[in-house]
């Protein structure tokens, strides 16, 4: 038999998967999502100090997913958080989880646990007591409860601790502890809001790899707040980034860094350098344009945007190269060596600034100096209309 | 390790220099405890094994008497030894009174001090100085305003005769209610202002944690709030029990002479009844029964914990 930390847990998954076939043969379809957020619009006060949090935001977030929101501080992510929370009411539009619209349900009625960002562990109970809190809260018998608590405890590695009170553990540990505790009654949905914002560096590139083993094994929606975009492109299946209220644009990492729709979010997500273009002909996705050097590209356009006369493009700094003959030329003004990569900084003819990284091989050796004036070759599908 | 010896000495000299001057400081605090409370303690345990004098006061010889008389009595004419059943009523009007007291201070002072503490924190401080404005007339004059009102021809009766409600002046005042209204009144901002406290410490955030996972208002408030703003009740229960149990001012004015507290009692003893032994004995007994309702509450207060564990 099993009786390791997985037992429960292996369980714990069977159980979901066996509820979600019996769900997808009652309503086909519509069961992949676990959360559908419908032109949900938040707007806190009231007059002229009304402030909209959220701008007829609609989202769908799949089951079993890895989803983060991704913005900077005041762009809404954590709003829509805590709308799915219950912690506090949409204005306008209707969250569903599972098919169910939850929008006024109190957060003790929904089946979606939150782990805090400052963990808010409750400090008169031990670690053990912490865990169990939601199961006892539901009701559950003692025996179930402690079995589960075990589990859990095993799960995020603190068992030795158990009866430890909350303010005798470090920050890692009381975040292992607030993970268990949203894990212990086996939401639907696991929310979680900037949890490795206050971990050191080396701590939190551990607990994103945890994160990503705890929700593989649990078979729990994820959906993950932060400002931190690198967080968001190692950890997300599918991330939501966020400004002002509104969501800019929702895909894969890759889809995101590698097409960013929009000027803010190619900003926003790793390194880029914008040029502006003109237009030749564009075909739906795909369009030919003339750069300021007069040379003709190809590139990518966002999804339902009509391209036409000037427009901003993005280039990532890894899909330019150094060549002798390229689309562009510049002048070396700085070339920083950092180990894996080489940054060379050019100055455009007409005044711009321009990045190109280039991955270090052992044997090359230095062959550019600054002063210099270089060609600069894009690599294949490199070039990004965006809307502005 | 030859460099740190001599550097840990001075660390342990500078360590009980700060010590001694630490004493220094609360000399003065000490001589005050000590003359002003300790010692008239002292006192008052010594006269209540003396036999009264004639004129108040007492006379200088052992006697078990006063301490005899607290619970008892002797008829004067037979002898017989029965219970003080005057003593008695006074010990249990006072008891019950206090304790409801504290339970009434507890009630509205509770939710009192979560409204203070859930407002802005700009605002609270002018909630708590409006909390504070009672202390800054005297006590006696408040409980005269009081008299004013439930009195036969006070505003309330007037009021309510004038609305119809009643026909007659409804008796209040010289009643055991009158006295807890008094008290529940004068005792009140002692309640609210410990519990506010432990309340202003209390993370709203571990409230939303305990609604996250499945807790009704309820449970959040008698499994998250309650138990960590708990030594704020104590401490506040404490504050008005206490003062509650030797009340004096309040139950003379508004209880009358009939409805005597332990307070008035004592004071009667060294006043009218002449009997300084007495009076002496009961004031230890009140203080035994203080130290003995804290232990009390202090013990239950810690199963309370315990029981969770």
């Amino acid at each position: 038999m099993q009786t390791g930390p997985g037992a429960a847990l292996d369980s714990a998954v069977r159980d979901r998967e066996a509820t979600i076939d019996e769900r997808t043969t009652v309503e086909a379809g519509a069961s992949a999502a676990a959360i559908v957020a419908e032109r949900v619009t938040k707007v806190f006060g009231a007059g002229a100090g009304a402030v909209r949090a959220l701008d007829d935001v609609s989202v769908t977030i799949r089951e079993n997913e890895f989803f983060t929101l991704l913005g900077p501080s005041g762009c809404g992510k954590t709003t829509l958080l805590r709308l799915i929370a219950g912690f506090d009411q949409p204005t306008a539009g209707t969250i569903l989880l599972a098919g169910q619209d939850i929008s006024h349900l109190p957060p003790y009625q929904r089946s979606v646990n939150t782990v805090f960002q400052s963990y808010a562990l409750f400090p008169h109970m031990t670690v053990a007591q912490n865990i169990g809190f939601g199961l006892e809260m539901q009701g559950k018998p003692r025996g179930e409860i402690a079995e589960t608590v075990g589990a859990m405890l095993k799960l995020v590695r603190m068992e030795e601790l158990r009866d430890r009170r909350t303010d005798e553990i470090s920050g890692g540990q009381q975040q292992r502890v607030a993970l268990a505790r949203a894990l212990a009654p086996r939401p639907r949905v696991l929310l979680l809001d900037e949890p490795l914002s206050a971990l050191d560096y080396k701590l939190r590139k551990d607990m994103q790899i945890e994160l990503k083993r705890l929700q593989h094994e649990t078979g729990i929606t994820f959906i993950f707040v932060t400002h931190d975009q690198e967080e968001a492109l190692t950890m997300s299946d599918r991330l939501a980034v966020m400004r002002d209220g509104r969501i800019l644009q929702i895909g894969s990492p890759r889809q995101i860094y590698n097409h960013p729709a929009e000027r803010f979010v190619a900003d926003f997500i790793g390194d880029t350098n914008f040029l502006t273009a003109e237009v030749i002909e564009a075909d739906g996705r795909k369009a030919r344009l003339r750069l300021g050097s007069g040379r003709e590209v190809a590139a990518d356009v966002p999804e339902g945007m009509q391209a036409e006369g000037r427009v901003t493009i993005a280039v990532r700094p890894e899909h330019a190269a150094i060549a002798g003959d390229g689309v562009l030329e510049g002048t070396l003004e700085n070339i920083v060596y950092v180990g894996p990569d080489t940054h060379y900084h050019l100055r455009l003819a007409d005044g711009t600034g321009f990045v190109v990284r280039s991955q270090n091989l052992r044997d090359a050796d230095e062959a550019r100096a600054a002063g210099e004036t270089v060609g600069i070759a894009f690599k294949p599908d490199a070039v990004q209309v965006l809307r502005d | 390790m030859q460099r740190e010896a001599p550097q840990q000495g001075l660390v342990e000299a500078a360590r009980r220099r700060v010590a001694r001057q630490g004493w220094l400081l609360c000399t003065p605090a000490l001589i005050i405890l000590v003359f002003a409370a300790s010692g008239p303690l002292l006192i008052v345990l010594v006269y209540s094994f003396l036999a009264p004098g004639d004129y108040g006061g007492v006379r200088w010889e052992l006697s078990t008497e006063a301490w005899f008389n607290v619970l008892l009595n002797r008829d004067i004419f037979s002898g017989e030894v029965g219970l003080a059943d005057a003593h008695l009523s006074i010990f249990w009007r006072s008891l019950s009174l206090s304790v409801l007291t504290t339970i009434i201070t507890l009630l509205l002072g509770f939710p009192t001090a979560y409204f203070i503490a859930t407002r802005p924190r700009e605002t609270r401080n002018v909630w708590l100085f409006l909390v504070t404005i009672p202390f800054w007339t005297n006590l006696l004059i408040r409980t005269f305003a009081i008299m004013e009102v439930i009195r036969s021809e006070g505003i309330v009766n007037t009021g309510l005769i004038g609305l119809g409600l009643i026909g007659q002046p409804i008796q209040m005042l010289y009643t055991d209610f009158a006295i807890l209204l008094g008290m529940a009144y004068v005792y009140l901002p002692l309640m609210v202002l410990p519990v506010y406290a432990a309340m202003e410490r209390f993370d709203f955030r571990l409230v939303e944690a305990a609604y996250d996972l499945y807790a009704t208002r309820w449970r959040v408030f008698t499994r998250v709030i309650l138990p960590l703003v708990k030594p704020g009740v104590i401490a506040g229960s404490i504050l008005v029990f206490i003062p509650s149990l030797g009340a004096y001012v309040t139950p003379r004015v508004l209880g009358g002479g009939k409805n005597m507290m332990l307070g008035n009692l004592i004071e009667l003893q060294f006043g009218a009844g002449r009997n300084w032994p007495l009076g002496a004995a009961l004031s230890i007994t009140l203080l035994a029964i203080v130290m003995a309702a804290l232990i009390f509450y202090v013990r239950m207060a810690a199963r309370n914990e315990a029981g969770r564990e």
